[in-house]
């Protein structure tokens, strides 16, 4: 699947999105892999509380299931307006 | 309803005067406009908003669809810019149309709420001395609670 970095989480882990082959049921499972990785990984996703999560372009939480799905996104809370 | 995500400034007035424009059962057109505010003390160079191609226009149309289902409106139209812009330049722009002010008024502040904390934006300040994501304030989601 696709996976997506914005703002400082772009920034931290050093890419704005790659390709991830992964088994992982929940995006918390596929955290769990990502941190594993690289201390650059691990630093992104050091405090989940700052962290929001999209899944096909729809925030979810950690707790979403990843069957089917194609996009992953991770960002810092969002500041529009 | 119209929803633009544009890197480009638009025209306030254009946009204002065009909107809902000929509908004659609209009472009242309410429109924010948000601008790029300087630094405290000053210093701000620019800011950089950086978005979330695809899910940015979704969450903006969802918004919408929304006020249009909770409020009695004629029209709704969301502009967000995003990229690189300077102080005093327009961010983005909110505009409601319906029979009643009542309605245009809480439809616009519904979707300034929503659209600061649930469309997929951020914000990076720079000055000569630092460059800083703005962070989301606790006040903008609890916004959220009274709709």
């Amino acid at each position: 699947m696709d996976v997506l970095y914005f703002a400082w989480v772009r920034e931290r882990i050093g890419l704005p999105r790659e390709k991830v082959e992964t088994e992982a049921a929940t995006v918390a499972a596929l955290v769990e892999e990502l941190r594993a990785r690289e201390d650059r990984y691990a630093a992104a996703f050091e405090d989940l509380s700052a962290l929001r999560v999209a899944v096909d372009q729809e925030l979810t939480d950690f707790d979403a299931p990843l069957a089917g799905v194609r996009e992953v996104a991770f960002f810092p809370p969002m500041t529009g307006g | 309803m119209r929803v633009v995500v544009q890197e480009a400034p638009f025209d306030f007035g254009a946009e204002a005067a065009g909107f809902a424009a000929g509908r004659h059962d609209m009472g009242a057109v309410v429109t924010f406009t948000g601008i790029v505010r300087d630094l405290q003390g000053g210093g701000l160079e620019a800011m950089e908003i950086e978005h979330y191609p695809g899910m940015t226009e979704k969450a903006l149309e969802k918004i919408a669809k929304e006020a249009v289902e909770r409020w009695a409106l004629g029209d709704v139209l969301v502009i967000h810019r995003h990229g690189r812009m300077e102080p005093g330049e327009q961010i983005m722009m909110v505009a409601t149309a319906a029979p009643h002010r009542k309605d245009a008024f809480e439809a616009a502040e519904f979707l300034m709420d929503y659209l600061k904390s649930r469309a997929p934006f951020w914000k990076k300040e720079f000055s000569a001395e630092s460059r800083a994501w703005v962070a989301a304030r606790d006040e903008d989601e609890d916004a959220l609670r009274r709709w």
